[in-house]
């Protein structure tokens, strides 16, 4: 092997530059042209470039560039581009009451077409892809609804949230009444059990039902009403339907009359502007449970 | 050629070839950093930000710590699909006092730049240790022992110290209550909640994990996830005095 | 040095090793103290674990003078080099525990992100913990590692000198090593900087900074000991590689720890700034660690196994300039659209752009330095890897300006797209390169004709070449997807896919990547396998035809 190369070597001496380390010699190749050529393009095309747009830094400023081009000049410009592109669509979104929208189906595809994604990548993460709902966060298909399901009620809580820090949103709690020292454990379980018989579960054997019933008119009625068919204006839950928020289990019952409750939905007034708002709504009460 | 004998003095002298070398990659570095500190236009002119409370700061050390970074961009881009689905782009001028920044260079997961006030405490809490119990096709790992671990109070009065060196206007008020505020803003009804705030204006306070016992770890997180993108109000801001 | 060998009646310690073992001594000590005020048990694992370092040290400097003769080793025996290749030695094998590890850790954060229950809702093995780990494993210990094998080996080879110190060597690799724990195990505990390819915390940057000093030393004192007049083009190279990390490291790294007790640092640059520096840093990371290092590696493997000349001298001066120069300002192309002013923008695309050509000059000289020779590539299977590697720089070093145009990288940034860019020129050029160079030097180190067995090395490629099609072809697709879905708006102008959708759509990409990383990683233990068999081989077979085989030191 070495004596192949030696003879290779020799016969290209002239080539190399002369110098040999570790056996390895360099050939004297003059640059390939394509290549410099390349190289002088790319910098030909980068000054250009430079001309064009804000490029080099000075001492108090920076070279502009001829267009005075800037990447939030061009993005405002495209918003506004996509805006305009959309008038037609958000005006008549803006201009019909949302309950014009529901009732044409024209109108109603548009908002369909605008609520989808919005709702996706902002309401889904509570309510589910399907708006279907999970444990603690309401399924927005059915018509059981905490605070209306009027189209108008859903703007409102969809705008100002349940809870949330904004003024006007929907407030109200259901107190901790284990936590907070008003009911004893024997008399959280039995109202616990007292309100799974209002939707027809039955309770273990030797239940006191009697001892739930006087708890439940002492210190639930007021909100969650006589019968148990709760208020839309403090927002508290039907317990008389099959249609659980929480869980209809005695534990996750129990859990919520001693810890309380109150879930918390996010006021999108900062987020979302009134069309969208307006869109949404219609998808949610399009999905089959609006009033 | 002329040009490969001039060279070879470079081939020659090691020492001339390492200080060769140092002049060459020096200039590329100063002409792109230097200006970006003494620049004007570098960083926006806004109000509302504000250096993070205690809290939200001991948040933010264990985002750090957890390497968020890794999945989560911190950096709504000036593109008109990011500012549809995230809010207004990110300025310079919010993470004027972020030591290190998390822009981020991976989306694994969404932007987070503008994620303040979007879900509920509750939520976060849920989300963070488990995140499939909420969106079932989640990816993100499940953080369950944020919950338990304490924070420690030892240290932030420290921390918040170097940062004042460093430049973020923590003022010896601020430093002096740091422990104080810190548990604070983990309470729910908590007293001294307007003082909070008015040495971190618009400060969240909550009980953010749901539970009292302790200020945990997932306190802290949710708290700085909480505030994240809320401190410049994009309404009263002039987009063209600050195209930069 | 000479001198000692008259009067050497009686041994005795020499200054180095008496100062090196009150060093250390004195840090043993002082790493005690603070692992005793540390404020967490996982920073005062670390004084500990540096604190056993240094006793370790101590015990090794110590054993090391019993052990040896009374004179410590000459530069020359018998009129040639007594080449230093111990060392050498220890750093290869580091280089292949480190990319087996590292590559296996790659594998589990690709399932991870396949499969998230792998995460197992256990801290220290969660994607976020892990994901620096692949990296600073494969960059650092693996890449650095065989950087460190490779130079010091080179360094002597083509300056005829026997490696510059006695004991520094020793520390470089060493210390680099335990370096490495440090980084990585705080990974695992939740100390980092979250400075991307800088996440060691404050002392384990100080630590890198002292050893990354002394190896600078090392290499330059062995290349001022040379008997060649003209330094080698691979040593310019290595040159610019240490010299630049040094600058970027401290750069990047500058930080104030919130106490000496405490683990917890804070960067000195904030915000935009912080942003500009971190990705000069990081882009150059990729410039001179992973590029102008092992384009050092290949100025010497390629040509060597090929056993031809380089291609072209005034290319290797021209593409080493222009390299070097353009690469330092190309950082912005990862801040394309963020709040990084326009102005730096435009420097950084357009700065990469210049850097394509520059960056073939190494591809041109390195396959060009074949012509002639192209029939060896069927037979040699080590050759082959070398050139793939240099095909996969010559399409990473395309693809990375193209990705650089701002069009072009507001659809590519933040997605798999840059995950594959990364991995083709990280599996593809980095490990292929450094493969190629690990097939050569073992032999040569350890006195053997050849590898145990190049059919192995056949089996390592295909498999290995097979991997890395998978992976990157996976990113690109759903690279380009993602970006694609992320942008995408229905005919009335409305956004089409929320992002959890775009998340659904990456899941079968990240099962083929797995598996693309399970078969490089089979292709690795191969190679780990045929190494050892190498090195377990009898050496009976020590005389070889290439003139590689050294003189080793007593
Ligand atoms: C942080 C979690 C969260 C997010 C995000 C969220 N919601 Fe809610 N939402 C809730 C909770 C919790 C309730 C129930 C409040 C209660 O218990 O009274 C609720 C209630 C509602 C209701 C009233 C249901 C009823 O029965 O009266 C509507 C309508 C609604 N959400 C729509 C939306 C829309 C539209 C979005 C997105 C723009 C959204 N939500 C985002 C948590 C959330
Ligand atoms: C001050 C008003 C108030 C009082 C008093 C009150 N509740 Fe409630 N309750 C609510 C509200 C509001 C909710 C819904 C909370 C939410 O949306 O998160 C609720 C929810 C519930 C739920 C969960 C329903 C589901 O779908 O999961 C149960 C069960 C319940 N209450 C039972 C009781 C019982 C038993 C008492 C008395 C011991 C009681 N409540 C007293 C306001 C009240
Ligand atoms: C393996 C990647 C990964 C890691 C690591 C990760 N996340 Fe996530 N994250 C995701 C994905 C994917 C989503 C979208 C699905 C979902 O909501 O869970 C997400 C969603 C989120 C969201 C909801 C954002 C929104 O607007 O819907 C928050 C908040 C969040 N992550 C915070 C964190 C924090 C804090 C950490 C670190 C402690 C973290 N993530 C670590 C992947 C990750
Ligand atoms: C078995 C082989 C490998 C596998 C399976 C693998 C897998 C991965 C995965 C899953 C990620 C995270 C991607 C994400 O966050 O979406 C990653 C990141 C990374 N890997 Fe690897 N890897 C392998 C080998 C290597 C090698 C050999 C190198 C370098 C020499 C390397 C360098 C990197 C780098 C730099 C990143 C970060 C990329 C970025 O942040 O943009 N990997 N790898
Ligand atoms: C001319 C040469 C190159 C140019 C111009 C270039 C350009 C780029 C660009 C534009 C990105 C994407 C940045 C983003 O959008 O976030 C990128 C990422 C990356 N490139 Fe290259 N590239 C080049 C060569 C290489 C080579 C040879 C490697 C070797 C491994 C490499 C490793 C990486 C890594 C690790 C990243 C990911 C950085 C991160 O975000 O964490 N590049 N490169
Ligand atoms: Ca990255
Ligand atoms: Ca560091
Ligand atoms: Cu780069």
């Amino acid at each position: 092997m070495g004596g192949e190369k030696k003879a290779r070597n020799n016969s290209e001496k002239a080539l190399t530059t002369g110098h040999e380390w570790d056996g390895i010699e360099e050939l004297n190749t003059p640059l390939p042209k394509w290549w410099i050529w390349i190289f002088y393009a790319t910098i030909v095309w980068s000054i250009g470039y430079w001309v064009v747009y804000p490029s080099w830094p000075l001492v108090s400023t920076y070279a502009s560039g001829a267009f005075n081009w800037r990447s939030r000049s061009a993005v405002q410009k495209e918003l506004e581009l996509l805006q305009k592109l959309r008038a037609p669509l958000i005006e008549a979104l803006r201009a019909a009451p949302v309950e014009k929208i529901l009732a044409d189906p024209q109108l109603l595809n548009l908002a369909r077409a605008q609520g989808r994604v919005v709702f996706r990548d902002n309401c889904a993460a509570c309510h589910g892809i399907g708006a279907t709902g999970i444990k603690g966060y309401p399924n927005l298909n059915d018509d059981d609804w905490l605070w209306g399901g009027k189209p108008q009620d859903i703007i409102y809580t969809i705008t100002y949230g349940v809870r949330s820090a904004h003024p006007k949103a929907h407030s109200g709690v259901m107190p901790a009444f284990g936590r907070g020292n008003l009911l004893k454990m024997p008399e959280i379980i039995a109202v616990a059990e007292y309100v799974r018989t209002l939707s027809g579960l039955t309770p273990p054997a030797g239940t006191d039902l009697a001892l739930g019933g006087k708890v439940f008119k002492e210190h639930c009625a007021v909100c969650h009403a006589e019968n148990g068919k709760g208020r839309r204006d403090i927002g508290s839950p039907d317990l008389t339907d099959s249609i659980w928020l929480y869980g209809s289990d005695q534990k996750t019952i129990v859990d919520g009359i001693y810890h309380g409750r109150g879930g918390m939905m996010p006021a999108w007034i900062d987020r979302l502007d009134e069309v969208t708002i307006k869109a949404l709504a219609a998808y949610i009460h399009s999905l089959g449970g609006g009033k | 050629m002329s040009l490969w004998k001039h060279h070879q003095r470079f081939e020659r002298n090691s020492i001339l070839l390492i200080f060769g070398i140092l002049i060459v990659i020096a200039i590329g570095g100063l002409v792109e950093i230097a200006p970006l500190f003494y620049l004007k236009s570098t960083i926006e002119k806004v109000d509302g930000v504000r250096p993070y409370t205690p809290l939200e700061l001991i948040g933010r050390d264990i985002y750090v710590k957890e390497g968020c970074y890794s999945c989560h961009s911190q950096m709504v881009r000036a593109l008109r699909d990011e500012v549809e689905r995230y809010g207004p782009y990110s300025l310079a001028a919010e993470s004027i006092y972020d030591h290190p920044f998390q822009w981020g260079s991976k989306r694994t997961g969404p932007d987070l730049a503008r994620v303040g006030g979007k879900y509920s405490d509750d939520w976060h809490f849920q989300h963070l240790n488990d995140p499939r119990s909420v969106v079932p096709t989640s990816i993100m790992p499940s953080y369950p022992w944020l919950a338990k671990n304490r924070v420690p109070l030892d240290d932030v009065e420290s921390r918040m110290k170097i940062l004042a060196f460093l430049g973020v206007p923590y003022t010896k008020e601020m430093i002096a209550n740091a422990k104080n505020d810190l548990q604070q803003q983990a309470q729910k009804d908590s007293p001294d909640a307007d003082e909070l705030r008015s040495r971190y204006p618009k400060a969240v306070v909550g009980e953010f994990d749901g539970n009292p016992g302790y200020v945990s770890e997932a306190d802290a997180l949710i708290a700085y996830l909480q505030m994240l993108g809320t401190l410049v109000d994009f309404k009263t801001f002039n987009n063209k005095a600050n195209l930069r | 040095m000479q001198l000692t060998e008259s009067n050497a009646a009686r041994k005795s310690l020499n200054g180095n090793e008496a100062v090196a073992i009150a060093l250390f001594a004195l840090l043993a000590f002082i790493f005690i103290c603070v692992a005793a005020v540390a404020t967490t048990s996982e920073y005062s694992f670390h004084a500990f674990l540096l604190s056993a370092a240094s006793v370790a040290a101590v015990f090794g400097v110590g054993n090391r003078y019993f052990a040896r003769d009374i004179v410590i080793p000459q530069e020359l025996v018998d009129g040639r080099p007594n080449y230093n290749m111990e060392p050498v030695r220890v750093a290869t094998l580091a280089a292949l525990f480190w990319g087996v590890a590292g590559f296996l850790v790659g594998v589990t954060i690709a399932a991870q992100l396949a499969f998230p229950a792998l995460n197992f809702d256990t801290a220290w093995l969660s994607f976020g913990r892990l994901r620096p780990l692949h990296t600073s494993a494969v960059i650092f210990a693996f890449g650095g590692n065989v950087l460190i094998a490779t130079s010091l080996y080179v360094v002597q080879r083509t300056s005829r000198a026997r490696l510059a110190g006695d004991l520094s060597p020793w520390f470089v690799v060493l210390g680099y090593n335990v370096f490495i724990v440090i980084a990585g195990t705080g990974y695992l505990l939740g100390i980092t900087q979250s400075k991307e390819y800088a996440e060691p915390e404050w002392y384990a940057d100080l630590l890198l900074t002292i050893v990354w000093i002394v190896y600078f030393l090392v290499f330059l004192g062995t290349i001022l000991k040379r008997k060649e007049p003209h330094i080698f083009v691979a040593n310019w190279f290595y040159l610019a590689f240490i010299v630049t990390i040094a600058v970027l490291h401290l750069g990047n790294n500058a930080s104030i720890p919130v106490s000496i007790a405490s683990s917890k640092s804070y960067i000195v640059w904030s915000g935009v700034q912080d942003a500009m520096v971190q990705w000069w840093y990081g882009h150059n990371a990729v410039g001179f660690f992973l590029t102008a290092g092992f384009l050092a590696i290949m100025y010497y493997f390629m040509p060597k196994r090929a056993n031809m000349p380089i291609y072209s001298y005034r290319l290797s001066i021209i593409h080493f300039w222009a390299l070097i120069f353009l690469y330092i300002w190309a950082g912005p192309h990862h801040l394309h659209y963020t709040a990084l002013p326009d102005w730096a923008q435009t420097l950084g695309m357009t700065f990469s752009i210049m850097l394509w050509m520059p960056s073939w000059g190494g591809m041109i000289n390195g396959l060009m330095t074949l012509s002639g020779a192209w029939d060896k590539l069927r037979t040699d299977p080590v050759l082959r890897m070398m050139t793939v590697a240099v095909a996969f720089y010559g399409m990473s070093t395309f693809e990375g300006p193209v990705m650089s145009i701002k069009a072009v990288n507001s659809l590519s940034h933040y997605t798999d797209w840059t995950i594959g860019h990364v991995h083709s020129g990280a599996l593809g050029w980095v490990a292929y390169i450094s493969f190629g160079a690990i097939y050569c030097l073992v032999p040569w180190l350890w006195n053997r004709k050849e590898m145990y067995s190049l059919k192995l090395v056949n089996w390592h490629f295909w498999i290995s070449t097979l991997g890395i099609v998978l992976y990157i072809t996976a990113m690109w697709v759903s690279g380009i997807l993602q970006g694609l879905m992320w942008r995408a708006y229905t005919a009335l102008g409305f956004l089409e896919y929320s992002f959890i959708e775009t998340v659904e759509a990456m899941r079968p990409f990240y099962v083929v990547r797995m598996l693309g990383g399970l078969l490089f990683l089979v292709g690795a233990l191969l190679m780990v396998v045929n190494v050892w068999l190498t090195i377990r081989k009898p050496a009976s077979e020590t005389e070889s035809e290439t003139g590689q085989l050294q003189l080793q030191s007593v």
